[in-house]
């Protein structure tokens, strides 16, 4: 872990286990007080696939993520995570069994540095404890090292080397936003999920995020769940597709198939009306 | 010989605590000045080696240890607390009990420092880790009013257990620093006696300096430590964005309860010294206005960094006697000289009874106020000047004097 590698890999390398899906998400119905956030949604994302959510504001697909996360407990139906049901699991156990995270809006911890942010990533792949820590020796000092390695890869990948050591809020916001991601990926884990990594990010901006995205899965074959507005990078980069609106699952299959599905078309433009 | 010799080359020497050379030497030449200090050889500073001098520096150690406690929990977890006082206390009578011979009316078992003193810090600790999980459930202002009443609640009972405190404002005798391997008659290294070391002579209160010193600079290498380290990250990370660190992982509860544990901790300590030091103390002194000087050591000084809590330390147990002495100064120029210095020393400073001034050094009834009042208004206009316009302190005020020089002549 101490040499320097050329490209970034992981040591807990994702392996196809006995299990149907990696994730299922079946019925989830999530209510606040009378109002249905999510009703009776279902889904399920295979190993090393780019798995996407779309729908209009308000559909419910940040509520998804929450769910998934610990942060939001449904009424109904069950999350399983490779056939073990998480629902009700607290939320940095969760992230400890390899589901990670970005936000819509960055929530980076904005006084600490880059490094330091990413380094946080880590912490589910460290288990020293604070005496340890304290004092400086052995475990705790080899394991700060082994983190750094790992980070710095991280930092290389997303080439982001520049910033290392700036307080994040200094960042321009494309950068965080690539912050971020590294703090995600710094958590090795097995399911990503992206809240819309582009949002108000320019052509050339979008464009690199596409990238990283894409050799998220091409080099180290992590699943992903993509939420997104920009239509043009789901079509492009999505395996499949899952449309819902007002709580509901409308659709989902393959970008093509949906792009055609009238109750998509209905649903984002609205029907025609005989006048 | 390396031709970049300022070049990091492995990531142990670029994440130590002292990373650069600069870094190091001036750490050294700040240590070795500390270390000579109580010695009196220091050209235009020997009056530091006067023995209240010395026993003011102690004391800003003593409070030093508490603050970095402080800073664990409110500068890196950002938990606001106002009970500090209340953890000093049970530090100080843990020692009390364990380490104090047995009075009229008090308990004592007379057991060696090595065992009351680590006591202290892990009763303390324990007590913070037993509050913790009613404390991490409230948050902000809510926080800073449930340690209050801590403060309140800790103040009942150390007046109603005379047992073990003393009874209110009688107080008991606390344990002394020395160093015995067991209840044998004389102490292999005592710290209450003016003796010789390696033969050169040292005074009592010198040598409880030194070895106070010694105490605050392991508890900085442990804060230090903590900081940059995962459980530092994951409390930072608890300050910054709460939700966003339970999603990554951080466990929220357990590191704020390890937080608090850790700040008592400290604060046990501190009170354990804090009571061998003075000797005697009474159970009103373990009060709000010694946990809103520990909160003041950390604003004053700058929140969320170590040299923000020495410095604050040093600051406001210092103030009340450098403010002492100036006072005494502009009194004496006010009364024996004439001009301009001494006509406007004679506007602050009250000199009897029909002389109108800010500040009296009269004892009794005098117009103006007396030092103690002078130095608590002085206080409170110092926190909120702080609060203010020099959010990062003493620190803050450091780093823009550094950048300045660093930079100069040019501006940036």
């Amino acid at each position: 872990m101490t040499t320097r590698r050329t490209t970034l890999q992981f040591d807990s390398a994702t392996e196809h286990g006995d299990y149907d899906h990696l994730l299922e998400f079946s019925d989830v119905s999530l209510a606040f007080k009378g109002i249905k956030a999510l009703d009776g949604v279902g889904f399920h994302v295979d190993d090393g696939e780019l798995f996407a959510i779309i729908g209009p504001n308000g559909a419910g697909k940040t509520s998804i993520f929450n769910c998934l996360n610990g942060l939001y407990k449904p009424q109904e139906g069950s999350i399983r995570w490779k056939d073990e049901d998480i629902l009700g699991t607290r939320s940095d156990r969760i992230a400890d069994l390899g589901i990670a995270r970005t936000f819509q809006n960055i929530e980076l911890f904005a006084h600490m540095t880059v490094l330091e942010n990413i380094t946080l990533g880590r912490h589910v792949r460290t288990k020293t404890s604070w005496w340890d820590g304290a004092l400086w020796i052995g475990p705790a000092k080899k394991e700060e090292l082994a983190n750094r390695a790992v980070v710095e890869d991280i930092i290389d990948f997303l080439e982001i080397a520049r910033w290392r050591k700036y307080p994040v809020a200094m960042l321009p916001y494309g950068i965080q936003k690539r912050v971020e991601l590294g703090r995600a990926l710094a958590m090795e884990p097995e399911l990503l999920l992206l809240d819309e990594p582009v949002a108000g990010m320019n052509l050339e901006e979008t464009e690199d995020m596409a990238r990283f995205i894409l050799d998220i899965r091409e080099e180290l074959g992590i699943a992903m769940i993509l939420v997104e507005h920009d239509m043009g990078l789901v079509m492009d980069i999505a395996d499949r597709v899952m449309v819902i609106d007002f709580g509901e699952r409308i659709a989902v299959g393959p970008p093509e198939e949906v792009q055609n599905d009238p109750n998509v078309i209905k649903a984002y433009l609205g029907e025609e009306m005989d006048l | 010989m390396r031709t970049r010799p300022r070049l990091y080359v492995s990531y142990s020497s670029e994440m130590a605590l002292l990373p650069t050379w600069t870094q190091k030497i001036a750490a050294l030449a700040f240590l070795a000045f500390l270390v000579i200090v109580p010695f009196g050889v220091i050209p235009g500073l020997g009056f530091l080696s006067d023995n209240d001098w010395l026993k003011l520096l102690s004391r800003v150690a003593i409070f030093a240890i508490g603050a970095l406690g402080l800073h664990i929990l409110s500068g890196l977890a950002g938990q606001v607390s106002l009970g500090q006082a209340f953890f000093v206390g049970i530090g100080a009578y843990t020692a009390a009990v364990l380490g104090g011979e047995v009075g009229k009316s008090t308990w004592g078992l007379g057991l060696p420092i090595w065992i009351w003193l680590p006591a202290a810090g892990i009763v303390a600790a324990l007590v913070g880790a037993l509050i913790a999980p009613t404390a991490v459930r409230v948050r902000g202002i809510y926080l800073a009013i449930v340690t209050l009443g801590l403060v309140f609640f800790g103040e009942w009972i150390f007046r109603s257990t005379p047992f073990i405190t003393g009874g209110a404002q009688a107080g008991r005798e606390f344990p002394s620093l020395q160093f015995r391997f067991w209840k044998e008659e004389v102490p292999f290294l005592d710290f209450t006696t003016d003796g010789s070391w390696f033969g050169i002579s040292v005074t009592s209160e010198a040598k409880t300096y030194l070895l106070l010193l010694i105490f605050v600079i392991m508890a900085v290498i442990i804060t230090k430590n903590i900081q940059r380290t995962r459980t530092g990250r994951a409390f930072m990370a608890i300050r910054d964005r709460d939700i966003a660190a339970e999603v990554m992982g951080v466990a929220e509860a357990k590191n704020k309860l390890i937080a608090f544990a850790l700040s008592s901790g400290f604060a046990g300590l501190t009170g354990a010294i804090l009571g061998a030091f003075v000797g005697r103390l009474v159970p009103e002194g373990f009060s709000l206005f010694m946990s809103i000087q520990f909160v003041a050591i950390l604003l004053i000084g700058g929140i969320g960094t170590v040299s923000g809590a020495l410095l604050g330390s040093a600051f406001v147990i210092l103030l009340p006697r450098i403010v002492q002495d100036f006072t005494g100064f502009l009194a004496s120029v006010a009364e024996s000289g004439s001009g301009f210095f001494s006509w406007f020393a004679g506007i602050f400073v009250s000199t009897g009874i029909d002389d109108p001034g800010i500040v009296s050094t009269l004892p009794g009834t005098s117009p103006g106020l007396n030092i103690g009042q002078f130095n608590l208004f002085l206080y409170g206009l110092l926190l909120i000047g702080f609060l203010i316009f020099e959010p990062l302190g003493l620190y803050g005020i450091w780093i823009r004097v550094r950048n300045y020089w660093k930079s100069w002549p040019f501006t940036y």
